[in-house]
C-alpha cells in the first residue's frame, strides 16, 4: 500500500518535472526599433526583454519595461517616455500568443525553422492582434528565436504632434532577437 | 482505501492542471527583480526662469541658451511696451556626466562673463534604492567687465569678481508638479553702498506645473534676508510657460529682474511688480547630442 502511495507520488513529481522542461525563457531578451525618414533616423534598443515560450503549446509571452529602452539622444529618450508611450502610466509592454505552425518545430533536433506567430500586443495601454514572420534555430539544446514587423504609432494611440510628424516613420521596424534557455523548475 | 484511492488520483489532477493550465507563462520565471527608476525630466530645462532647476544636461549633451530680457512694460508704448531694449545673455552648457555639468555664458548687462558647475548629489528614485528628494550644489563665479564707474581711484581686478553658492533641493511629486527650494549665499568683493553686506543670503523657491505633455507653468522666487540690500532693492519674482518642440524649449515669462545671472537677479533687482516695472523675456535652448553614450555600443 504505502508503495503505491510513494510510486503515485513519484509519477506526480516527474510528470510536473518532465513537463517544465518544454518550456524555455530568457531574461535578456533584445528588442530594437527603427524608425527611419528623410529627416531623421531614430533607433532604441533594450536588452532586457523576459520572455517564455513552451514548445508544446507554441504559447509564447513577452515582457518589455519601455524605460529601459536606450537612445542615442538623451532627449529622445526622455521625449519618447514623457510625451509618446508614456511610461510613468503604461511602464510595460507585452505580447502574447503562439506559434501557429508549432508542429513544424522540433525543439530536440538542430535546425532552423520558419514560423509564423500570431497573437496580440499591448502597447501604450492598447492591445492589437498582431501577426508576424519568424525564425527559430535550434542548436546544441539553446533556442534563438528571431522575427522583425512593423508597428504603427497611430494604432497604440501614440499622438505624434505636426511638428514632428515629419521626423518619426508611420511605421516602426521592430527587430525581435532572443536566446532562450531551458526553463528549469 | 477507497478515500486513499480518490485522495491520490485529486492528487494527479492537481498537479496535472498546476502544470497545463497555465495561462500567465511569464509567472512561472518568479518575481521580478526590482530596479532603481531615477525620477527624470521635473523641469523641462536647467532653467527654472532665471535661476537653476534641479535638472542637468545629460552626459555628452550640448545645450546652447540664448536669453532676453526686454525693456520695463510700463516704459509705454513709445518703447513698444519694453521691446526697443534688451538685455541678452549668450551661454553654452555641457553635461561631463549625467550628474556634473558645466557652463559659461556673457551678459550684456554690466558685460559679465559668468562660469559654473552644478552636481548632482542625490537624486530622486523609487524602486529598489528609495530616495524621496533630489538635492544639487551649483557653484558660480562672476566677472563684471564694464568700465569702471570712477577710473579715477585705486580700482582692483578683485572687485570685478562675484560669487554664487546654492543647494537646490526638491522633488518631483506627480508626473506634472515639481517643487524646490534653493537656499543660496551671493558673495560680493564690491557692494555698492555701505548699507550691503558682503555675503546676501537668500531663500529661492521654485515650482512647475504641466498643462500639457509639452507646456508647463513655472514660478521662481527669492527672497533675500533682512538687512543685506540697500532699501531700493526688490525681491526677484518670475512666471513662465515652458514650451517644448523637438529638440528646442521655449521660456517665455514675466519678471522683474533685469539680470540673468545669480548676483544679478539676486541683489540687484529693482524692478516692482506693483508698479508694473515687469521684463518681458524669453530663453531658447537648443541641445547638441556632441559624444553619444557608450551604453549603445555592441
Amino acid at each position: 500500500m504505502k508503495k503505491i502511495i510513494f510510486n503515485t507520488l513519484l509519477l506526480v513529481l516527474l510528470a510536473t518535472a518532465v513537463q517544465a522542461q518544454d518550456k524555455f525563457f530568457t531574461k535578456t531578451g533584445k528588442i530594437s526599433f527603427f524608425s527611419s525618414t528623410p529627416m531623421e533616423d531614430i533607433q532604441a534598443h533594450n536588452k532586457t526583454t523576459t520572455s517564455v515560450i513552451d514548445t508544446k503549446t507554441g504559447k509564447m509571452e513577452f515582457a518589455v519595461l519601455m524605460k529601459a529602452f536606450q537612445f542615442e539622444k538623451a532627449l529622445m529618450e526622455e521625449h519618447f517616455n514623457e510625451n509618446y508611450v508614456e511610461s510613468g502610466k503604461f511602464p510595460k509592454a507585452s505580447f502574447s500568443g503562439a506559434i501557429v505552425n508549432i508542429g513544424d518545430v522540433d525543439f530536440k533536433k538542430d535546425g532552423t525553422y520558419k514560423v509564423t506567430v500570431k497573437g496580440n500586443l499591448t502597447l501604450h495601454g492598447v492591445t492589437k492582434p498582431v501577426e508576424a514572420p519568424g525564425t527559430i534555430v535550434v542548436k546544441n539544446g539553446v533556442v534563438n528565436a528571431a522575427s522583425t514587423f512593423n508597428v504603427a504609432p497611430e494604432d497604440y494611440k501614440i499622438a505624434i504632434p505636426n511638428l514632428v510628424r515629419e521626423k518619426i516613420a508611420k511605421q516602426i521596424k521592430v527587430t525581435v532577437d532572443m536566446n532562450y534557455e531551458p526553463l528549469k523548475s | 482505501m477507497k478515500k486513499l484511492k480518490f485522495a491520490l488520483l485529486l492528487l494527479c489532477l492537481l498537479a496535472y492542471s498546476s502544470s497545463y493550465a497555465q495561462d500567465d507563462l511569464l509567472s512561472l520565471l518568479g518575481e521580478e527583480e526590482e530596479t532603481t527608476e531615477y525620477a527624470k525630466a521635473s523641469f523641462k530645462t536647467t532653467r527654472v526662469i532665471n535661476g537653476h532647476s534641479l535638472e542637468n544636461v545629460a552626459g555628452g549633451v550640448m545645450d546652447m541658451k540664448i536669453s532676453h530680457r526686454f525693456g520695463m512694460l510700463n516704459s509705454g508704448a513709445y518703447n513698444l511696451f519694453g521691446l526697443d531694449q534688451a538685455s541678452i545673455r549668450i551661454g553654452l552648457d555641457y553635461g561631463i556626466n549625467d550628474r556634473l555639468m558645466v557652463g559659461f555664458g556673457r551678459s550684456s548687462h554690466n558685460k559679465v562673463y559668468d562660469g559654473f558647475a552644478k552636481l548632482k548629489l542625490l537624486r530622486q528614485s523609487s524602486g529598489k534604492r528609495t530616495m524621496p528628494i533630489s538635492l544639487v550644489v551649483l557653484s558660480g563665479v562672476y566677472l563684471k567687465t564694464i568700465e569702471w564707474q570712477q577710473p579715477e581711484r585705486d580700482n582692483y581686478f578683485s572687485s570685478r569678481l562675484e560669487y554664487t553658492h546654492q543647494l537646490i533641493v526638491g522633488r518631483k511629486f506627480s508626473e506634472g508638479t515639481t517643487i524646490q527650494f534653493m537656499p543660496t549665499v551671493v558673495h560680493r568683493n564690491l557692494v555698492p553702498t555701505t548699507e550691503d553686506t558682503h555675503d546676501v543670503i537668500l531663500i529661492g523657491a521654485a515650482a512647475r506645473q504641466k498643462l500639457t505633455k509639452r507646456v508647463a507653468i513655472n514660478a521662481e522666487y527669492y527672497y533675500a534676508l533682512p538687512d543685506q540690500l540697500s532699501p531700493d532693492r526688490k525681491n526677484s519674482l518670475a512666471i513662465g510657460f515652458d514650451i517644448e518642440t523637438g529638440g528646442h524649449v521655449f521660456q517665455l515669462h514675466f519678471t522683474n529682474s533685469t539680470s540673468m545671472i545669480e548676483p544679478g537677479f539676486m541683489t540687484e533687482t529693482i524692478g516692482d511688480w506693483g508698479k508694473g516695472d515687469i521684463h518681458f523675456g524669453f530663453n531658447v535652448s537648443r541641445v547638441f547630442t556632441i559624444r553619444k553614450p557608450k551604453k549603445l555600443e555592441g
